[in-house]
């Protein structure tokens, strides 16, 4: 994607130079739209409420202040509790990591299997599990929430974890399995006559190989589970909520004044975790992406 | 048994996560298009009924809202997505210097929860001190912008939060396509004297087909899934103005407590996703294995 | 001696289709055992269940005198080099070849003085650290070759390994190979679909075609007398000149008239053969054929033939002349005179000639 081969040739004439003052014209108000949201949101946050009633939505803030932050972060009201995003924003830490861990190693060892030890109804199974990640969550919705109270796991952060392992197993595998199935077979074969056995040939020979696609999992199964909604708000309790759903809580808590400062401030404090890790590694989610779109 | 076992090892690990698929997305369903035939309230009863449930769903007025609004909401946000996706993909292709940093700008509102865009947009759009207020500031005394409570008019607010999430990621998809076309049929039209134009529009563009379907699919499938977005911004209203099919089963599932209402519209959103999906799945399959 | 390798009514299925038939096959010790024989012959799968690497549906193999066939590879005694020399890509070059021995749980000493032994034999000693994706095709073929020699194993595979390399690489590694074969006394088991590769290596050639077994002989045998006409024309290059023929009762020999368009019958007698049926295909390789007067003996007949086309391969060249409705090729001195619309006198040879039927294919003296 670095190398931009194609385009016009950069000729010399007027018309063609205008043309390119309109090209980059054209793509900064795009730019513009696509920062607009955040910056509005930054600079409410910064503002004190009689800023925000006074002044405009895109003005900077005259006179900076971190309360809104402050009280988003430990006593803004998500109903009748008002404790803030913080034990939400805790809430999602500890529920994404194992299930991003368990899916994405679930997910390495199946891709593994399907890829490198084929068997017959292998291909089937893949197909299945694909076929899997395109369902509407809505109709799983209701057996999940009875089975969870079956397992004793109603409102609470193992039952989201579990939910998050088992419906995200169809892309880690897929993921995986289109990473491996360009490893030539005959890697396994040479470590067989070697003689390693299945587990030995994953951890030494295929693990090493797996940085990148690791990346992807780890990335694309964290942005999904921490920007989740639906099973966080169909599946959990008070206490156990994730922060996306203690953020609309707080939006749409009905208690009190509007503070739309708070709202912009707790929003930017959901959002922290995944676009800091876009910020640091887009390139791997964005071939998530692609990779989760563009099946092969 | 040792034998056995080192012969049966890979099918031993995968048995655990095809078990699960298997209960927990195929069970699943079977057990939703079993409760969806029934008579179920607040609690499930298992008496096959027919298509009672369905009868009731499409003739309630509620439901004619939400699937009308998938249709507005599907088709202008798939619409408006892959135009604004083409044309930025496009103008990016033409060895811009900043590609880079505008592509990460385009793309990072996909790293967002819907919910963090639908709570953004709805300040921005909000009446009393958004955008509307700060044009009117600007001296447009007249202006006015009030789709987030206009039942007629909040549908398209959530198409321009949408739209704003996915085009950057329709870019991505777009901007990859272009460049994976073979340059040297390229570097013949320009040999041939093709103006750029028609190069895109006759030799690039069309060569990309298989990307457009993938991006319909992806737009198609988040459009139908949309819950959070609806949820954040409108909460479904002013009324059920903006209600979708998501938010139409979640508020039987959950509030209404009417699972057979519950039930029955997540059989018809399967079946409308499966609809799309299951064809352009099954020839990626097939295309594969040939 | 028993022999190192023992194949008995192997045969293997996928499904309903049938890969390998029947096979029965055994290498010697020291013996270098090559299966030959065109893509999709089944030769690959044979090796690889000869490593265990897939299982078998029905016979027996014997490794050492031992049966192996429900043994899993790693219990085998065998070490394999692949056509992708498949080296572990993360690990240094040092890495690959004593992965095996660390699994083994070989002492630590040990795989440090095997390795350098391996190291000093191949002329690796110096990219030990490097890792595979910074060496050249021969320098990974060396490092494949490695992890297989540090094995010590009872019998070696080779699948392919130097179909990989460029022609003149592969001129050195097949060099290489024999000269490794006959300093280790080592058994080697060789899968190439390059005929010239099997007759310069092997002391065994089997010779498959549709997972059947076509011909087992020394390479000798394999080019003098080949079995059939598919072994005919697979194993020789330029390929066996195989002409459509009468044959007739001549005294006590055989008279062999060869039909050719604008001009008389070409009629060679062979004295030494009788009882051949009325049709035949007449195998002639093309050093067998030679400028008339440049050869001389009990079976060598001339007839002049028009020559279509002249090909000068540097030390010979070729001629081409339509007998009996093929082009037939013939390897002449490099100074001929022959030109292409001339005619020329040509010898043929029968001392090596061979005959088959034209219906079943099979040799018939």
């Amino acid at each position: 994607m670095t190398d931009p081969a194609r385009g016009l040739p950069a000729a010399p004439r007027a018309g063609q130079a205008a043309l390119r003052w309109l090209l980059f014209a054209i793509l900064g108000l795009f730019a513009l739209f696509y920062l607009m949201p955040l910056f509005v949101m930054i600079a409410t946050s910064l503002k004190s409420l009689e800023e925000i009633r006074a002044g405009s939505l895109v003005a900077l803030p005259a006179r900076v202040t971190f309360e809104a932050w402050g009280t988003a972060w430990s006593s803004a009201c998500t109903g009748i509790q008002c404790e803030g995003l913080r034990p939400y924003f805790w809430n999602s830490v500890s529920l994404s990591v194992p299930a991003v861990a368990i899916s994405t190693l679930l997910g390495a060892v199946n891709g593994y299997v399907i890829a490198q030890w084929r068997f017959r109804g292998a291909n089937l199974i893949f197909s299945l599990m694909l076929f899997g990640c395109f369902i509407p969550f809505q109709v799983v919705l209701l057996p999940m929430a009875r089975t969870l109270g079956f397992m004793g796991l109603t409102g609470s952060i193992s039952g989201l974890v579990f939910v998050h392992v088992i419906y995200g197993i169809g892309f880690t595998t897929l993921f995986f399995r289109n990473y491996y199935v360009t490893i030539p077979v005959e890697l396994v074969k040479a470590a067989k006559v070697d003689g390693a056995g299945f587990f030995r040939i994953f951890w030494s020979v295929f693990m090493p190989l797996s940085l990148p696609i690791l990346m992807v999992t780890v990335i694309w199964q964290f942005t999904q589970i921490w920007n989740d909604f639906l099973f966080g708000v169909s599946f959990s309790q008070a206490g156990t909520q994730p922060v996306t759903v203690a953020l609309n809580n707080i939006v749409n808590s009905t208690t009190g004044v509007k503070e739309y400062n708070v709202d912009m401030a707790a929003a930017i404090i959901a959002a922290l975790p995944t676009l800091f890790v876009y910020a640091v590694a887009g390139k791997y989610f964005i071939r998530g992406l692609t990779a989760g779109s563009v099946k092969g | 048994m040792a034998a056995w076992l080192e012969r049966n090892v890979p099918k031993l690990v995968l048995a655990p996560s095809f078990v699960a698929v298997l209960v927990f997305v195929y069970g699943f369903i079977a057990w939703t298009a079993w409760v969806s035939m029934t008579r179920s309230r607040l609690l499930p009863k298992y008496e096959i009924e027919g298509f009672i449930q369905y009868d009731r769903l499409f003739a309630a007025p509620r439901w004619d809202t939400a699937i009308n609004n998938l249709f507005v909401f599907g088709a202008l946000f798939i619409a408006v997505s892959m135009l604004l996706g083409l044309l930025l993909a496009i103008l990016l292709d033409q060895k811009i210097r900043a590609e880079g940093a505008l592509r990460t700008i385009y793309l990072y509102p996909m790293a967002l929860s819907m919910i963090v865009t639908g709570t953004a947009w709805k300040w921005i759009m909000n009446p009393g001190l958004g955008i509307e207020a700060t044009v009117r500031g600007w001296g447009f005394e007249g202006f006015s912008f009030d789709w987030v409570i206009d039942p007629d008019m909040a549908i398209y607010a959530i198409v321009i939060a949408g739209v704003w999430q996915a085009s950057g990621f329709v870019m991505a998809l777009f901007l990859a396509g272009l460049r994976s076309v073979d340059e040297e049929i390229v570097k013949a039209a320009r040999v041939d004297g093709i103006p750029t134009w028609r190069i895109y529009s006759a030799i690039i563009i069309p060569s990309m087909m298989p990307i457009f379907l993938s991006a319909f699919i992806v737009l198609a499938h988040l459009a139908i899934k949309s819950f959070d977005l609806v949820i954040a911004l409108t909460g479904g209203g002013p009324g059920y103005a903006t209600d979708l099919p998501a938010t139409y089963m979640y508020a039987m599932a959950f509030s209404r407590g009417d699972l057979g209402q519950a039930a029955s519209s997540a059989m018809v959103m399967m079946a409308v996703v499966f609809a799309i999906v299951v064809p352009y799945l099954y020839s990626e399959l097939r295309a594969k294995r040939d | 001696m028993e022999p190192i390798l023992e194949i008995r009514n192997l045969g293997k299925n996928f499904g309903a289709v049938e890969i390998l038939k029947d096979i029965n096959v055994s290498a010697e010790p020291g013996g270098f055992l090559v299966l030959v024989g065109p893509s999709g012959c089944g030769k690959s799968t044979l090796l690889n269940c000869i490593a265990g690497l897939e299982p078998i549906s029905g016979g027996t193999i014997h490794i050492g005198g031992r049966d192996v066939t429900h043994v899993s590879p790693k219990d085998r005694n065998i070490a394999m080099v692949f056509q992708s020399y498949a080296l572990y890509p993360t690990m240094s070059v040092a890495g690959n070849i004593t992965f095996g021995m660390k699994v083994r749980g070989v002492d630590k000493a040990v795989r440090a003085r095997k390795l350098q032994e391996v190291a000093r034999q191949l002329q690796i000693e110096q990219l030990l650290d490097r890792r595979p994706s910074q060496l050249s095709g021969g320098q990974r073929q060396r490092v494949a070759m490695g992890r297989a020699l540090v094995r010590d194993p009872q019998l070696f595979l080779f699948d392919e390994p130097l179909s990989n390399l460029d022609a003149k690489l592969r001129v050195e590694m097949r060099l290489e190979i024999k000269k490794l074969h006959s300093d280790l006394g080592a058994t080697m088991v060789y899968v190439t679909h390059d005929q010239i590769e099997a007759m310069t290596l092997a002391t065994r050639i089997v010779v498959l075609k549709d997972g059947v077994v076509q011909q087992v002989g020394s390479p000798a045998e394999i080019y003098n007398r080949p079995t059939n006409l598919f072994v005919a024309d697979f194993m020789g290059s330029p390929a066996m000149n195989l002409i459509p023929a009468r044959a007739s009762r001549h005294g006590n020999g055989t008279r062999i008239e060869i039909e050719r368009a604008g001009g008389p019958p070409i009629v060679l007698i062979d004295g030494r053969i009788d009882g051949l049926p009325g049709d035949v295909v007449v195998g002639l390789r093309p050093e067998d054929i030679a400028e008339a007067g440049f050869r001389a003996g009990d079976g060598v007949q001339e007839a002049e033939c028009l020559i279509d086309m002249v090909e000068p391969a540097g030390a010979d060249t070729f001629v081409v002349s339509l007998i009996g409705g093929k082009q037939v090729t013939a390897r002449l001195h490099a100074e001929t005179e022959a030109r292409p619309g001339s005619t020329l006198a040509l010898a043929f040879d029968l001392g090596k000639v061979s005959y088959f039927a034209p219906d079943t294919g099979e040799r018939l003296n």
